[in-house]
């Protein structure tokens, strides 16, 4: 709309003020189209109803694509410091896959049980939704999540860089339990193997115990079904347990005897030590942190008020708290904690604040209720060197510049 | 009597040794679910586990693996496995202490058997599943060549290959976390 449309329109107007504004010398000022009081979209029709919605033209966080060589066996990371709450739009939710993501259609998708089972059954998608279902939110969180932190900080990593390989959404699906109860596993069993539909056919061995425990079978995310860079239309959630093991595009689970040694629990998601020696079966997410706003790449205005926002998780419970400092590390206060705290799902922290426009860092901890406290990075460091790539879950600190550009430090 | 029957059978009768309905924590089976018949259950492809479990019949040697690796995995692994451009597959024999570690199938793998499970599943990485068992065994043998873990005549089959000792096989250790004394500050 023109500035010449506006001021005919708001001429034929119901309200005086306007037509006072757009007559006499006021109107070279007090355009319409920018009063603020009333905007433009108050003047002409919106858009009409729709099958499936859009995000707002103006809001334009996206994923950030980890480069590669492959863009199939590759990551994007989730913009953690654009968003609020804590459950991440299915749309931004983190990616890593190793060979793509298969288009699959949920009619000729089968899920196979077998091995040391009474039964090998087989069940369809329609089948699986018979069954009793259960739903629950929990984060997913890749193991190399954090890695840029085995190396020293670079200024201009950000919270998204960092951190972006961690979601949260609320899953629907049948317990495992009842599944393996259908097919009856028997005497011996004490692991299954879990395999995928895509091109490497992704597989992972799964404690038995932890699969009869709280481990879901989901077709459900954040209210539809799972996105396909998710799973679609079936993956297994294993909550609090690295993401990788979460098997997407779920097409066969194997009772057996004994970890199968597969590639991704041997080659890769391994924690080599500075000794040579490596950590097998790191299935957990230690409790974790970080502040999203203020965070790396942002900048402050003006001193004044700000709320510190963030996410905090722990893969072994609730978080319990949250420790913010504000002095870079000096003294630590808690942070108010988002109700209500579910175990093994993201937490949003918050913590008020004010600016006096004088250099500083910002960084968080979180305490999960077992106790386990987020480590600084020298303390990670002395425990298992910089070799072991995965499962690093140092603070992490944010420099405020005395120009208010927020930039990535350690602490 | 089809499968469907069959397993609808035996819910049958489990609901009724359950009783009257539900036991504490515990649903009823539902019955749902297709009987799988075994031969079906070989439609849906191997997996290998490291005492060997799930190998079918086949076999190679290294000899016989050269040109199909030359040709199916030379231009992403290189013709040593070393040079890339992908994933180094030889090499890195004892530089897992080091600064700078190379993990590759010799210098890190625990079991063999991985190999055979992956190659079968994953690659090549274009063109995954293309390969009959016995070239899986024929790229695994050369592979495994590479790394100086079996000779040229050496015949790889289901028998063999859980056998070969890994150099990393006992390099691994469980999980030992909480492992790390966090900075400890003044708590509120
Ligand atoms: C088009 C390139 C390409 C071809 C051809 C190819 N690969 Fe690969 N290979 C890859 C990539 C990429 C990966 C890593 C996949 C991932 O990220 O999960 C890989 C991974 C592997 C690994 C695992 C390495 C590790 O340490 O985890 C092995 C073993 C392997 N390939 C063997 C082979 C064999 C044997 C062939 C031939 C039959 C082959 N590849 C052909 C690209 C290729």
């Amino acid at each position: 709309m023109t500035g010449d449309d506006a001021r005919t329109k708001a001429g034929h107007g119901r309200r005086g003020f306007l037509k006072a504004a757009t007559l006499g010398s006021a109107a070279a000022v007090l355009r319409p189209s920018t009063l603020l009081g009333q905007p433009r979209s108050g003047r002409s029709l919106g858009e009409g109803v729709g099958g499936y919605g859009d995000r707002s033209p103006f809001e334009t966080t996206l994923r950030r694509v980890r480069g590669s060589r492959y863009a199939q066996a590759a990551g994007s990371l989730t913009p953690l410091q654009n968003l609020n709450g804590s459950i991440t739009p299915s749309a931004l939710h983190f990616e890593r896959h190793h060979s793509g993501i298969p288009e699959i259609d949920p009619s000729e998708h089968r899920l196979l049980i077998d091995g040391l089972v009474d039964r090998p059954l087989v069940f369809s998608l329609a089948e699986l939704q018979r069954m009793p279902a259960v739903t629950r939110t929990y984060f997913v969180e890749c193991s190399g999540n954090g890695r840029v932190k085995w190396s020293p900080a670079e200024p201009d990593t950000d919270a998204q860089a960092a951190f972006g390989m961690t979601s949260c959404s609320e899953w629907t699906g049948v317990p495992v339990s009842a599944l393996l109860r259908e097919v009856g596993a028997s005497a011996g069993a004490s692991w299954v193997v879990a395999e995928g539909a895509d091109a490497c056919r992704m597989t992972r061995s799964v404690p038995l115990d932890k699969a009869m425990d709280d481990t879901l079978v989901a077709y459900g995310q954040n209210g539809e079904a799972l996105r396909p860079a998710q799973g679609y239309p079936l993956r297994l959630l294993i909550p609090g347990w690295e993401g990788n093991i979460c098997v997407k595009w779920l097409r066969r689970l194997r009772v057996v005897d004994q970890s199968y040694l597969t590639r991704e629990e041997t080659a890769k998601y391994t924690d080599l030590m500075p000794n040579g020696e490596a950590r097998q079966y790191t299935f957990v997410m230690d409790a974790k942190s970080v502040i999203t706003r203020p965070s790396g790449g942002q900048q402050l205005d003006e001193p004044g008020f700000y709320q510190i926002s963030g996410l905090a998780w722990s893969g072994r419970g609730r978080v319990q708290r949250v420790e913010v400092t504000t002095d870079g590390g000096r003294s630590w206060a808690e942070a108010q904690l988002q109700d209500p705290v579910l175990p093994l799902a993201h937490t949003r922290f918050r913590f008020d604040w004010s600016w006096d426009g004088s250099e500083t860092t910002l960084a968080s901890r979180c305490i999960d209720e077992t106790g386990d406290v987020q480590p600084s990075r020298a303390a990670l460091i002395a425990a298992r060197g910089t070799q072991s790539s995965y499962h690093n879950n140092a603070v992490q600190g944010w420099r405020i510049g005395r120009d208010g550009r927020v930039e990535n430090v350690d602490v | 009597m089809s499968s469907r029957s069959l397993h609808a059978g035996i819910a049958l009768v489990t609901v009724a040794m359950l009783g009257a309905g539900k036991v504490e924590g515990q649903t009823l089976l539902t019955g749902l679910g297709r009987l799988a018949v075994p031969s079906e259950l070989e439609t849906w492809g191997a997996i290998v586990g490291p005492d060997g479990a799930g190998l079918p019949s086949g076999r190679a040697t290294a000899a016989e693996g050269r040109v199909l690796y030359d040709r199916r995995c030379a231009a992403c692994h290189g013709l040593t496995g070393q040079e890339g451009p992908d994933a180094r597959l030889a090499g890195g024999r004892d530089s897992l202490a080091g600064d700078q570690p190379r993990k590759t199938v010799g210098s890190y793998w625990p079991a063999a058997t991985t190999l055979w499970d992956y190659v079968n599943r994953a690659m090549p990485f274009d063109q995954p599943g293309s390969l009959t068992s016995d070239e899986v065994y024929a790229a695994v043998a050369y592979v495994l060549f590479l790394n100086d873990l079996v000779d040229e005549q050496d015949p790889v089959d289901a028998d063999s290959l859980p056998r070969i000792e890994m150099p990393n096989r006992a390099g691994f250790v469980d999980d030992p976390r909480p492992d790390v004394v966090a900075a400890q500050a003044p708590r509120p």
